[in-house]
Protein backbone atom coordinates (compact mmCIF):
# COMPACT_ATOMS: atom_id res chain seq x y z
CA UNK A 1 0.00 0.00 0.00
CA UNK A 2 1.33 3.30 -0.91
CA UNK A 3 1.70 5.85 1.59
CA UNK A 4 -0.94 8.00 0.12
CA UNK A 5 -3.44 5.18 1.00
CA UNK A 6 -2.69 4.51 4.12
CA UNK A 7 -2.92 8.25 4.96
CA UNK A 8 -6.37 8.29 2.73
CA UNK A 9 -7.47 5.24 5.00
CA UNK A 10 -6.51 6.94 8.20
CA UNK A 11 -8.29 9.81 7.15
CA UNK A 12 -11.51 8.06 6.59
CA UNK A 13 -10.78 5.49 10.04
CA UNK A 14 -10.58 9.11 12.22
CA UNK A 15 -13.81 10.82 10.51
CA UNK A 16 -15.87 7.60 10.94
CA UNK A 17 -14.61 8.12 14.92
CA UNK A 18 -15.78 11.21 14.53
CA UNK A 19 -18.67 11.14 13.16
CA UNK A 20 -19.17 8.56 16.08
CA UNK A 21 -19.60 5.38 14.03
CA UNK A 22 -18.19 2.06 15.18
CA UNK A 23 -15.31 0.73 14.40
CA UNK A 24 -15.64 -2.80 13.60
CA UNK A 25 -13.51 -5.75 13.27
CA UNK A 26 -13.06 -6.27 9.60
CA UNK A 27 -12.48 -2.49 9.39
CA UNK A 28 -9.28 -0.93 8.46
CA UNK A 29 -7.73 0.06 11.83
CA UNK A 30 -4.52 1.82 12.77
CA UNK A 31 -1.89 -0.60 14.10
CA UNK A 32 -1.87 1.29 17.02
CA UNK A 33 -5.61 1.66 17.80
CA UNK A 34 -5.48 -2.14 17.74
CA UNK A 35 -2.91 -2.36 20.39
CA UNK A 36 -3.82 0.14 22.38
CA UNK A 37 -7.68 -1.84 22.06
CA UNK A 38 -5.92 -5.47 22.87
CA UNK A 39 -4.11 -4.03 25.87
CA UNK A 40 -6.69 -2.14 27.09
CA UNK A 41 -9.69 -4.61 26.77
CA UNK A 42 -7.55 -7.61 27.76
CA UNK A 43 -7.15 -5.37 30.61
CA UNK A 44 -10.73 -5.16 31.56
CA UNK A 45 -11.03 -8.83 30.83
CA UNK A 46 -8.69 -9.99 33.36
CA UNK A 47 -9.63 -7.22 35.85
CA UNK A 48 -13.10 -9.25 35.81
CA UNK A 49 -11.51 -13.27 36.60
CA UNK A 50 -8.73 -11.75 38.98
CA UNK A 51 -11.87 -9.76 40.73
CA UNK A 52 -13.62 -13.78 41.20
CA UNK A 53 -11.01 -14.12 43.48
CA UNK A 54 -11.18 -11.78 46.65
CA UNK A 55 -14.98 -12.08 46.55
CA UNK A 56 -14.61 -15.83 46.00
CA UNK A 57 -12.80 -16.35 49.36
CA UNK A 58 -16.05 -15.68 51.30
CA UNK A 59 -18.91 -17.96 48.92
CA UNK A 60 -18.10 -21.05 51.55
CA UNK A 61 -18.64 -18.72 54.68
CA UNK A 62 -21.27 -16.73 53.29
CA UNK A 63 -23.64 -15.74 56.48
CA UNK A 64 -26.86 -16.74 55.07
CA UNK A 65 -28.52 -18.64 52.35
CA UNK A 66 -29.60 -15.52 50.61
CA UNK A 67 -26.11 -14.07 51.04
CA UNK A 68 -24.42 -16.99 49.31
CA UNK A 69 -26.77 -17.36 46.53
CA UNK A 70 -26.54 -13.86 45.69
CA UNK A 71 -22.52 -13.70 46.18
CA UNK A 72 -22.41 -16.97 43.70
CA UNK A 73 -24.07 -15.09 41.13
CA UNK A 74 -22.06 -12.09 41.35
CA UNK A 75 -18.57 -13.95 41.04
CA UNK A 76 -20.69 -15.64 38.15
CA UNK A 77 -21.44 -12.59 36.65
CA UNK A 78 -18.15 -11.00 36.64
CA UNK A 79 -16.73 -14.63 35.14
CA UNK A 80 -19.15 -13.97 32.65
CA UNK A 81 -18.04 -9.95 31.89
CA UNK A 82 -14.71 -11.76 31.40
CA UNK A 83 -15.87 -14.01 28.51
CA UNK A 84 -17.56 -10.80 26.47
CA UNK A 85 -14.62 -8.93 27.07
CA UNK A 86 -11.81 -12.08 26.30
CA UNK A 87 -14.33 -12.47 23.03
CA UNK A 88 -14.20 -8.38 22.06
CA UNK A 89 -10.75 -8.72 22.49
CA UNK A 90 -10.41 -12.05 19.88
CA UNK A 91 -12.09 -9.85 17.05
CA UNK A 92 -8.89 -7.67 17.20
CA UNK A 93 -6.78 -10.99 16.44
CA UNK A 94 -5.19 -12.86 19.32
CA UNK A 95 -5.93 -15.90 21.15
CA UNK A 96 -7.85 -16.02 24.53
CA UNK A 97 -4.57 -18.64 25.14
CA UNK A 98 -2.01 -16.08 24.27
CA UNK A 99 -4.14 -13.13 26.58
CA UNK A 100 -3.99 -15.54 29.78
CA UNK A 101 -0.32 -15.92 28.85
CA UNK A 102 0.26 -12.28 29.10
CA UNK A 103 -1.73 -12.00 32.10
CA UNK A 104 0.33 -15.11 34.15
CA UNK A 105 3.34 -14.11 32.93
CA UNK A 106 2.39 -10.64 34.43
CA UNK A 107 2.85 -8.83 30.39
CA UNK A 108 -0.34 -7.69 31.24
CA UNK A 109 -1.90 -5.80 34.03
CA UNK A 110 -5.21 -6.10 36.02
CA UNK A 111 -7.00 -3.86 38.42
CA UNK A 112 -4.98 -3.19 41.24
CA UNK A 113 -7.38 -3.16 43.93
CA UNK A 114 -7.78 -6.68 43.46
CA UNK A 115 -4.62 -7.37 45.10
CA UNK A 116 -6.09 -5.73 48.44
CA UNK A 117 -7.15 -9.02 51.00
CA UNK A 118 -10.86 -9.58 51.99
CA UNK A 119 -10.81 -10.25 55.65
CA UNK A 120 -14.61 -9.78 56.60
CA UNK A 121 -18.41 -10.35 55.50
CA UNK A 122 -18.36 -6.38 55.33
CA UNK A 123 -15.72 -6.76 52.43
CA UNK A 124 -18.31 -8.36 50.08
CA UNK A 125 -20.11 -5.25 50.96
CA UNK A 126 -17.55 -2.70 50.39
CA UNK A 127 -16.22 -4.14 47.24
CA UNK A 128 -19.57 -4.17 45.78
CA UNK A 129 -20.57 -0.63 46.61
CA UNK A 130 -17.12 1.07 46.27
CA UNK A 131 -15.41 -1.56 44.07
CA UNK A 132 -18.09 -1.75 41.47
CA UNK A 133 -19.18 1.49 41.98
CA UNK A 134 -15.61 2.72 40.73
CA UNK A 135 -15.69 0.46 37.63
CA UNK A 136 -19.16 2.17 36.39
CA UNK A 137 -18.09 5.34 36.57
CA UNK A 138 -14.80 4.53 34.75
CA UNK A 139 -17.14 2.17 32.36
CA UNK A 140 -20.52 3.42 31.68
CA UNK A 141 -18.32 5.96 28.90
CA UNK A 142 -17.28 3.06 27.56
CA UNK A 143 -20.44 1.81 26.12
CA UNK A 144 -20.12 4.63 23.51
CA UNK A 145 -16.67 3.52 22.71
CA UNK A 146 -15.46 3.91 18.89
CA UNK A 147 -14.62 -0.23 18.61
CA UNK A 148 -17.81 -1.70 18.08
CA UNK A 149 -17.60 -5.12 19.92
CA UNK A 150 -15.88 -3.66 22.87
CA UNK A 151 -18.98 -0.98 23.47
CA UNK A 152 -21.59 -3.86 22.63
CA UNK A 153 -19.41 -5.66 25.45
CA UNK A 154 -20.06 -2.87 27.83
CA UNK A 155 -23.46 -2.19 27.36
CA UNK A 156 -24.38 -5.90 29.35
CA UNK A 157 -20.94 -5.10 31.84
CA UNK A 158 -22.73 -2.09 32.92
CA UNK A 159 -26.34 -3.27 33.54
CA UNK A 160 -25.04 -6.22 35.75
CA UNK A 161 -22.18 -3.69 37.49
CA UNK A 162 -24.72 -1.36 38.65
CA UNK A 163 -26.83 -4.00 39.94
CA UNK A 164 -24.21 -5.69 42.05
CA UNK A 165 -23.04 -1.75 43.22
CA UNK A 166 -26.64 -2.15 45.15
CA UNK A 167 -26.28 -5.03 46.10
CA UNK A 168 -23.38 -4.51 47.89
CA UNK A 169 -24.45 -0.88 49.15
CA UNK A 170 -27.81 -3.04 50.79
CA UNK A 171 -24.94 -5.69 52.19
CA UNK A 172 -23.66 -2.59 54.06
CA UNK A 173 -26.60 -1.24 55.24
CA UNK A 174 -27.70 -3.94 56.32
CA UNK A 175 -24.54 -3.90 58.86
CA UNK A 176 -24.34 -0.47 59.55
CA UNK A 177 -28.26 -0.75 60.92
CA UNK A 178 -27.26 -3.98 62.56
CA UNK A 179 -25.15 -4.75 66.27
CA UNK A 180 -22.50 -2.56 67.54
CA UNK A 181 -20.45 -5.22 66.30
CA UNK A 182 -22.06 -5.76 62.73
CA UNK A 183 -21.52 -1.58 62.39
CA UNK A 184 -17.70 -2.15 63.46
CA UNK A 185 -16.81 -4.81 60.23
CA UNK A 186 -19.25 -2.29 57.90
CA UNK A 187 -16.68 1.31 58.94
CA UNK A 188 -13.42 -1.37 59.01
CA UNK A 189 -14.59 -2.56 55.93
CA UNK A 190 -14.88 1.17 54.19
CA UNK A 191 -11.78 2.16 55.88
CA UNK A 192 -9.54 -0.50 54.49
CA UNK A 193 -11.54 0.00 51.30
CA UNK A 194 -11.69 3.95 50.60
CA UNK A 195 -8.30 4.78 49.61
CA UNK A 196 -7.96 1.86 47.48
CA UNK A 197 -11.55 2.30 45.26
CA UNK A 198 -9.87 6.25 44.53
CA UNK A 199 -6.82 5.20 43.03
CA UNK A 200 -9.20 2.37 40.48
CA UNK A 201 -9.96 5.60 39.27
CA UNK A 202 -6.04 5.80 37.83
CA UNK A 203 -3.14 8.05 38.72
CA UNK A 204 -4.00 12.28 38.58
CA UNK A 205 -3.94 13.82 35.33
CA UNK A 206 -0.56 14.54 35.15
CA UNK A 207 0.80 11.40 35.76
CA UNK A 208 -1.24 9.05 33.17
CA UNK A 209 0.39 8.63 30.38
CA UNK A 210 -2.48 7.23 27.76
CA UNK A 211 -5.20 10.13 28.22
CA UNK A 212 -5.06 12.52 25.15
CA UNK A 213 -4.88 9.62 22.07
CA UNK A 214 -7.56 7.51 24.51
CA UNK A 215 -9.82 10.84 24.67
CA UNK A 216 -9.53 10.92 20.96
CA UNK A 217 -10.38 7.03 20.56
CA UNK A 218 -13.19 7.44 23.08
CA UNK A 219 -11.26 5.07 25.08
CA UNK A 220 -11.79 8.00 27.47
CA UNK A 221 -14.42 10.62 27.78
CA UNK A 222 -13.10 12.24 31.03
CA UNK A 223 -9.93 12.67 32.91
CA UNK A 224 -9.26 10.37 35.39
CA UNK A 225 -9.25 13.48 38.45
CA UNK A 226 -12.69 14.43 36.91
CA UNK A 227 -14.29 10.71 37.19
CA UNK A 228 -12.74 10.19 40.86
CA UNK A 229 -14.49 13.59 42.11
CA UNK A 230 -17.59 12.48 40.25
CA UNK A 231 -17.31 8.93 42.48
CA UNK A 232 -16.40 11.09 45.78
CA UNK A 233 -19.02 13.15 45.16
CA UNK A 234 -21.89 10.66 44.60
CA UNK A 235 -20.38 8.24 47.29
CA UNK A 236 -19.93 10.76 50.27
CA UNK A 237 -23.67 10.91 50.44
CA UNK A 238 -24.69 7.54 50.04
CA UNK A 239 -21.98 7.06 53.69
CA UNK A 240 -24.00 9.97 55.38
CA UNK A 241 -27.17 8.16 54.50
CA UNK A 242 -26.29 5.12 56.58
CA UNK A 243 -24.01 6.20 58.77
CA UNK A 244 -20.94 5.18 57.85
CA UNK A 245 -17.76 8.15 58.39
CA UNK A 246 -15.41 8.35 55.03
CA UNK A 247 -12.28 8.12 56.58
CA UNK A 248 -10.73 11.28 55.49
CA UNK A 249 -9.86 14.30 57.63
CA UNK A 250 -9.96 16.80 54.52
CA UNK A 251 -13.50 15.91 53.40
CA UNK A 252 -15.69 18.39 53.25
CA UNK A 253 -18.19 20.28 50.45
CA UNK A 254 -16.78 23.24 48.72
CA UNK A 255 -19.65 24.70 47.94
CA UNK A 256 -17.87 27.20 45.16
CA UNK A 257 -16.46 24.33 43.34
CA UNK A 258 -19.91 22.24 44.21
CA UNK A 259 -17.64 19.48 44.59
CA UNK A 260 -16.22 17.94 48.17
CA UNK A 261 -12.75 18.71 48.66
CA UNK A 262 -10.90 15.33 50.02
CA UNK A 263 -7.36 14.87 51.34
CA UNK A 264 -4.50 13.58 49.89
CA UNK A 265 -4.46 10.56 47.65
CA UNK A 266 -1.08 8.02 48.92
CA UNK A 267 0.16 7.00 44.75
CA UNK A 268 3.21 5.75 46.67
CA UNK A 269 1.38 2.60 47.61
CA UNK A 270 -0.93 2.48 44.74
CA UNK A 271 2.69 2.35 42.68
CA UNK A 272 3.66 -0.12 44.96
CA UNK A 273 0.92 -2.14 44.36
CA UNK A 274 0.54 -1.87 40.44
CA UNK A 275 4.66 -2.86 40.68
CA UNK A 276 3.64 -6.22 41.91
CA UNK A 277 4.26 -5.39 45.99
CA UNK A 278 0.19 -5.25 47.11
CA UNK A 279 -1.02 -7.43 49.83
CA UNK A 280 -2.20 -10.02 47.72
CA UNK A 281 -0.30 -9.47 44.05
CA UNK A 282 1.37 -12.95 44.53
CA UNK A 283 -1.63 -14.92 45.51
CA UNK A 284 -3.90 -13.53 43.20
CA UNK A 285 -1.56 -14.34 40.12
CA UNK A 286 -0.83 -17.83 41.52
CA UNK A 287 -4.19 -18.52 41.77
CA UNK A 288 -4.74 -17.81 38.44
CA UNK A 289 -2.03 -19.79 37.15
CA UNK A 290 -2.72 -22.79 39.32
CA UNK A 291 -6.44 -22.98 38.23
CA UNK A 292 -4.61 -23.07 34.06
CA UNK A 293 -2.63 -25.35 35.01
CA UNK A 294 -4.33 -27.79 37.38
CA UNK A 295 -6.75 -27.47 34.17
CA UNK A 296 -4.44 -28.40 30.99
CA UNK A 297 -5.36 -31.93 31.33
CA UNK A 298 -9.10 -31.13 31.21
CA UNK A 299 -8.80 -28.75 28.34
CA UNK A 300 -6.59 -31.14 26.57
CA UNK A 301 -9.17 -34.27 26.93
CA UNK A 302 -11.62 -31.78 25.90
CA UNK A 303 -10.17 -31.17 22.57
CA UNK A 304 -8.90 -34.95 21.91
CA UNK A 305 -12.62 -36.02 22.23
CA UNK A 306 -13.64 -33.64 20.06
CA UNK A 307 -11.43 -34.53 17.51
CA UNK A 308 -12.31 -38.17 18.49
CA UNK A 309 -16.04 -38.00 17.60
CA UNK A 310 -15.16 -35.46 14.61
CA UNK A 311 -13.51 -38.09 13.00
CA UNK A 312 -16.53 -40.69 13.55
CA UNK A 313 -18.52 -38.55 12.30
CA UNK A 314 -16.78 -38.31 9.20
CA UNK A 315 -16.03 -42.14 9.13
CA UNK A 316 -20.03 -42.92 8.79
CA UNK A 317 -20.30 -40.53 6.26
CA UNK A 318 -18.16 -42.08 4.70
CA UNK B 1 -44.52 -30.67 64.29
CA UNK B 2 -44.44 -33.61 61.91
CA UNK B 3 -40.97 -34.62 62.91
CA UNK B 4 -41.08 -37.12 60.32
CA UNK B 5 -41.89 -35.02 57.70
CA UNK B 6 -39.00 -32.39 59.25
CA UNK B 7 -36.33 -35.41 58.92
CA UNK B 8 -37.36 -36.70 55.39
CA UNK B 9 -37.15 -32.36 54.16
CA UNK B 10 -33.65 -32.70 56.00
CA UNK B 11 -32.57 -36.21 54.17
CA UNK B 12 -33.91 -34.51 50.92
CA UNK B 13 -32.11 -30.75 51.13
CA UNK B 14 -28.94 -31.65 52.80
CA UNK B 15 -27.72 -33.00 49.93
CA UNK B 16 -28.21 -30.39 48.03
CA UNK B 17 -26.52 -28.10 50.76
CA UNK B 18 -23.51 -29.94 50.86
CA UNK B 19 -22.85 -30.87 47.47
CA UNK B 20 -23.71 -27.28 46.51
CA UNK B 21 -21.45 -25.70 49.17
CA UNK B 22 -18.33 -28.05 47.33
CA UNK B 23 -18.79 -26.44 44.08
CA UNK B 24 -19.17 -23.11 45.72
CA UNK B 25 -15.33 -23.60 46.44
CA UNK B 26 -14.20 -23.97 43.02
CA UNK B 27 -15.89 -20.83 41.99
CA UNK B 28 -12.99 -18.62 40.06
CA UNK B 29 -10.24 -22.12 40.10
CA UNK B 30 -12.18 -23.67 37.29
CA UNK B 31 -10.21 -25.35 34.62
CA UNK B 32 -11.67 -22.81 31.80
CA UNK B 33 -13.88 -19.90 32.20
CA UNK B 34 -16.93 -21.97 30.56
CA UNK B 35 -16.91 -24.73 32.88
CA UNK B 36 -16.22 -22.49 35.80
CA UNK B 37 -19.76 -21.17 35.31
CA UNK B 38 -21.45 -24.01 34.44
CA UNK B 39 -20.07 -25.41 38.04
CA UNK B 40 -21.23 -22.18 39.21
CA UNK B 41 -24.68 -22.98 37.38
CA UNK B 42 -25.13 -26.33 39.35
CA UNK B 43 -24.21 -24.68 42.65
CA UNK B 44 -26.52 -21.79 41.84
CA UNK B 45 -29.29 -24.15 40.96
CA UNK B 46 -28.81 -26.79 44.25
CA UNK B 47 -28.56 -23.89 46.82
CA UNK B 48 -32.18 -22.59 45.29
CA UNK B 49 -33.57 -25.81 45.60
CA UNK B 50 -31.87 -26.21 48.99
CA UNK B 51 -33.66 -22.79 50.28
CA UNK B 52 -37.20 -23.86 48.93
CA UNK B 53 -36.84 -27.21 51.22
CA UNK B 54 -35.46 -24.82 54.42
CA UNK B 55 -38.12 -22.60 54.26
CA UNK B 56 -41.39 -25.34 54.22
CA UNK B 57 -38.71 -27.28 57.07
CA UNK B 58 -38.50 -24.14 59.00
CA UNK B 59 -42.64 -23.54 58.90
CA UNK B 60 -43.02 -27.17 59.94
CA UNK B 61 -40.83 -26.68 63.29
CA UNK B 62 -42.13 -22.89 63.86
CA UNK B 63 -40.68 -20.89 66.38
CA UNK B 64 -37.83 -19.33 65.30
CA UNK B 65 -36.45 -21.66 62.80
CA UNK B 66 -35.62 -20.12 59.59
CA UNK B 67 -33.87 -21.72 56.50
CA UNK B 68 -30.66 -20.43 57.75
CA UNK B 69 -31.25 -21.81 61.37
CA UNK B 70 -31.74 -24.83 59.49
CA UNK B 71 -28.54 -24.52 57.36
CA UNK B 72 -26.16 -22.92 59.58
CA UNK B 73 -26.77 -23.61 63.05
CA UNK B 74 -27.11 -27.45 63.49
CA UNK B 75 -24.46 -29.81 64.87
CA UNK B 76 -22.73 -32.55 62.84
CA UNK B 77 -24.41 -35.20 63.59
CA UNK B 78 -27.55 -33.44 62.15
CA UNK B 79 -26.49 -33.23 58.90
CA UNK B 80 -28.19 -36.44 57.27
CA UNK B 81 -26.81 -35.79 53.55
CA UNK B 82 -24.87 -38.80 51.96
CA UNK B 83 -21.65 -39.26 52.01
CA UNK B 84 -20.94 -39.01 48.64
CA UNK B 85 -21.57 -34.72 48.03
CA UNK B 86 -18.90 -34.47 51.15
CA UNK B 87 -15.98 -35.72 49.24
CA UNK B 88 -13.88 -33.06 48.25
CA UNK B 89 -12.73 -31.40 45.16
CA UNK B 90 -9.62 -33.74 44.72
CA UNK B 91 -9.45 -32.71 41.01
CA UNK B 92 -11.76 -31.83 38.31
CA UNK B 93 -12.75 -35.63 37.92
CA UNK B 94 -13.26 -36.21 41.23
CA UNK B 95 -15.67 -33.52 40.55
CA UNK B 96 -17.47 -34.24 37.80
CA UNK B 97 -17.42 -37.95 38.55
CA UNK B 98 -19.01 -37.12 42.30
CA UNK B 99 -21.71 -35.01 40.36
CA UNK B 100 -22.33 -37.62 37.86
CA UNK B 101 -22.90 -40.09 40.35
CA UNK B 102 -25.51 -37.64 42.06
CA UNK B 103 -27.50 -36.71 39.21
CA UNK B 104 -28.14 -39.48 38.02
CA UNK B 105 -29.83 -40.63 41.61
CA UNK B 106 -31.04 -36.91 41.53
CA UNK B 107 -33.18 -37.23 38.71
CA UNK B 108 -34.54 -40.48 39.27
CA UNK B 109 -35.28 -39.36 42.99
CA UNK B 110 -36.84 -36.06 41.84
CA UNK B 111 -38.94 -37.38 39.09
CA UNK B 112 -40.58 -39.50 41.63
CA UNK B 113 -40.90 -36.80 44.40
CA UNK B 114 -42.80 -34.74 42.09
CA UNK B 115 -45.93 -37.41 42.69
CA UNK B 116 -45.51 -36.68 46.22
CA UNK B 117 -48.97 -36.44 48.45
CA UNK B 118 -47.26 -33.64 49.77
CA UNK B 119 -47.75 -30.59 47.20
CA UNK B 120 -44.81 -28.21 48.47
CA UNK B 121 -42.45 -31.53 48.03
CA UNK B 122 -44.33 -31.81 45.14
CA UNK B 123 -43.62 -28.57 43.77
CA UNK B 124 -40.38 -27.64 44.60
CA UNK B 125 -39.71 -31.46 43.19
CA UNK B 126 -41.04 -30.26 39.54
CA UNK B 127 -39.04 -27.29 39.97
CA UNK B 128 -35.54 -28.89 40.55
CA UNK B 129 -36.07 -31.60 38.65
CA UNK B 130 -35.65 -29.68 35.30
CA UNK B 131 -32.37 -28.21 36.67
CA UNK B 132 -31.27 -31.79 37.82
CA UNK B 133 -31.93 -33.21 33.69
CA UNK B 134 -29.77 -30.01 32.75
CA UNK B 135 -26.82 -31.20 35.52
CA UNK B 136 -27.01 -34.92 34.65
CA UNK B 137 -26.35 -34.07 30.79
CA UNK B 138 -23.49 -31.59 31.73
CA UNK B 139 -21.76 -33.90 33.78
CA UNK B 140 -22.37 -37.18 31.70
CA UNK B 141 -20.96 -35.42 29.03
CA UNK B 142 -18.16 -34.58 30.91
CA UNK B 143 -17.68 -38.25 31.60
CA UNK B 144 -17.49 -39.24 27.76
CA UNK B 145 -14.48 -36.25 27.23
CA UNK B 146 -12.62 -37.48 30.48
CA UNK B 147 -13.20 -41.37 29.75
CA UNK B 148 -12.93 -41.04 25.82
CA UNK B 149 -10.12 -38.30 25.99
CA UNK B 150 -6.67 -38.39 26.95
CA UNK B 151 -4.68 -41.63 28.50
CA UNK B 152 -4.69 -39.24 31.35
CA UNK B 153 -7.67 -37.97 31.33
CA UNK B 154 -8.90 -41.48 31.08
CA UNK B 155 -6.89 -42.46 33.99
CA UNK B 156 -8.04 -39.63 35.92
CA UNK B 157 -11.70 -40.37 35.69
CA UNK B 158 -11.22 -44.61 36.18
CA UNK B 159 -9.62 -43.27 39.54
CA UNK B 160 -12.12 -41.26 40.77
CA UNK B 161 -14.62 -43.57 39.61
CA UNK B 162 -13.42 -45.96 41.37
CA UNK B 163 -12.61 -44.03 44.73
CA UNK B 164 -15.96 -43.19 44.76
CA UNK B 165 -18.27 -46.04 43.81
CA UNK B 166 -17.87 -47.00 47.31
CA UNK B 167 -20.76 -44.43 48.53
CA UNK B 168 -22.87 -45.17 45.71
CA UNK B 169 -25.22 -47.73 47.59
CA UNK B 170 -26.07 -45.09 50.71
CA UNK B 171 -28.39 -43.19 47.90
CA UNK B 172 -31.05 -46.33 48.42
CA UNK B 173 -31.26 -46.89 51.72
CA UNK B 174 -34.39 -46.10 53.78
CA UNK B 175 -34.04 -44.15 56.89
CA UNK B 176 -36.94 -44.49 59.48
CA UNK B 177 -38.30 -40.96 58.07
CA UNK B 178 -38.00 -42.38 54.40
CA UNK B 179 -40.12 -45.32 55.57
CA UNK B 180 -42.76 -43.39 57.51
CA UNK B 181 -42.84 -40.58 54.60
CA UNK B 182 -43.17 -43.87 52.10
CA UNK B 183 -46.33 -44.64 54.14
CA UNK B 184 -48.24 -42.18 54.03
CA UNK B 185 -47.73 -41.11 50.31
CA UNK B 186 -44.95 -38.42 50.53
CA UNK B 187 -41.86 -40.31 50.66
CA UNK B 188 -39.90 -41.99 47.44
CA UNK B 189 -39.30 -45.74 47.76
CA UNK B 190 -35.34 -44.85 46.90
CA UNK B 191 -34.56 -49.18 47.04
CA UNK B 192 -37.08 -48.99 43.86
CA UNK B 193 -34.34 -46.49 41.85
CA UNK B 194 -31.39 -48.74 42.41
CA UNK B 195 -31.37 -50.61 39.23
CA UNK B 196 -32.40 -47.96 36.54
CA UNK B 197 -29.58 -46.15 38.61
CA UNK B 198 -26.40 -49.02 38.00
CA UNK B 199 -28.23 -49.55 34.76
CA UNK B 200 -27.31 -45.80 33.47
CA UNK B 201 -24.21 -45.65 34.89
CA UNK B 202 -23.50 -48.61 32.89
CA UNK B 203 -24.61 -47.29 29.60
CA UNK B 204 -22.86 -43.93 30.49
CA UNK B 205 -19.20 -45.46 31.86
CA UNK B 206 -19.37 -47.75 28.51
CA UNK B 207 -19.62 -45.07 26.35
CA UNK B 208 -16.70 -43.07 27.83
CA UNK B 209 -14.37 -46.38 27.95
CA UNK B 210 -14.51 -46.00 32.21
CA UNK B 211 -14.64 -50.11 33.50
CA UNK B 212 -17.15 -50.35 36.36
CA UNK B 213 -15.42 -50.21 39.56
CA UNK B 214 -15.90 -53.75 41.30
CA UNK B 215 -17.02 -52.91 44.85
CA UNK B 216 -17.86 -55.35 47.49
CA UNK B 217 -17.89 -53.32 50.85
CA UNK B 218 -19.45 -49.65 50.73
CA UNK B 219 -19.32 -47.17 53.15
CA UNK B 220 -22.15 -45.36 54.21
CA UNK B 221 -23.87 -43.45 57.77
CA UNK B 222 -24.30 -39.91 56.37
CA UNK B 223 -27.93 -40.57 56.46
CA UNK B 224 -27.92 -41.31 60.17
CA UNK B 225 -25.57 -38.12 60.31
CA UNK B 226 -22.15 -40.18 60.69
CA UNK B 227 -19.95 -38.69 58.31
CA UNK B 228 -16.53 -38.63 57.15
CA UNK B 229 -14.10 -36.52 58.60
CA UNK B 230 -14.45 -34.06 55.73
CA UNK B 231 -17.66 -32.91 57.36
CA UNK B 232 -16.47 -31.66 60.21
CA UNK B 233 -14.53 -28.96 58.28
CA UNK B 234 -17.25 -28.36 55.75
CA UNK B 235 -19.29 -27.17 58.11
CA UNK B 236 -16.49 -24.94 60.11
CA UNK B 237 -16.26 -22.84 56.97
CA UNK B 238 -19.74 -22.86 56.17
CA UNK B 239 -20.88 -22.39 59.57
CA UNK B 240 -18.26 -19.21 60.31
CA UNK B 241 -20.19 -16.05 60.71
CA UNK B 242 -23.16 -17.41 61.81
CA UNK B 243 -21.12 -19.21 64.81
CA UNK B 244 -18.96 -16.32 65.56
CA UNK B 245 -21.28 -13.43 65.20
CA UNK B 246 -24.90 -15.53 66.26
CA UNK B 247 -28.47 -14.37 66.56
CA UNK B 248 -27.46 -11.32 64.10
CA UNK B 249 -29.69 -10.38 60.41
CA UNK B 250 -27.58 -9.93 57.20
FE1 LIG C 1 -15.61 -4.56 35.51
FE1 LIG D 1 -17.62 -7.15 36.18
FE1 LIG E 1 -19.27 -6.45 39.23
Amino acid sequence: MSENQIKNLEAEFEAKISRDEKIEPKDWMPEKYRQTHIRQISQHAHSEIVGMLPEGNWITRAPSLRRKVALLAKVQDEAGHGLYLYSACETLGISRDELYEQLHTGKAKYSSIFNYPTLTWADMGAIGWLVDGAAIINQVPLCNTSYGPYARAMVRVCKEESFHQRQGFEIMMKLAQGTPEQKEMAQDALNRWWWPSLMMLGPTDDASVHTEQSMKWKLKRKTNDELRQQFIDQTVPQADLIGLTIPDFDLKWNEERGHYDFGPINWDEFWQVVKGHGPCNKERLAARKGAWERGEWVRDAAMAYAEKQADRKEKQVV
Amino acid sequence: MNKNLYNYILGVADNSLILGQRLGELCGHGPSLETDIALTNISLDLLGQVRGYYQYAAKILGGNASEDTIAFIRKERDYKNVLLVEQPNTDFAYVIARQFLFDVYHVLFLDQLQHSRDLTLSAIAKKSLKEALYHKRFSSDWIKRLGDGTDESHSRIQNAMNDLWVFTNELFQLTEADKEMLNEGIGVDVTQLKADYYNQLNDVLNEATIEIPEVKFFQKGGKEGVHTEHMGYILAEMQYMQRAYPNMEW
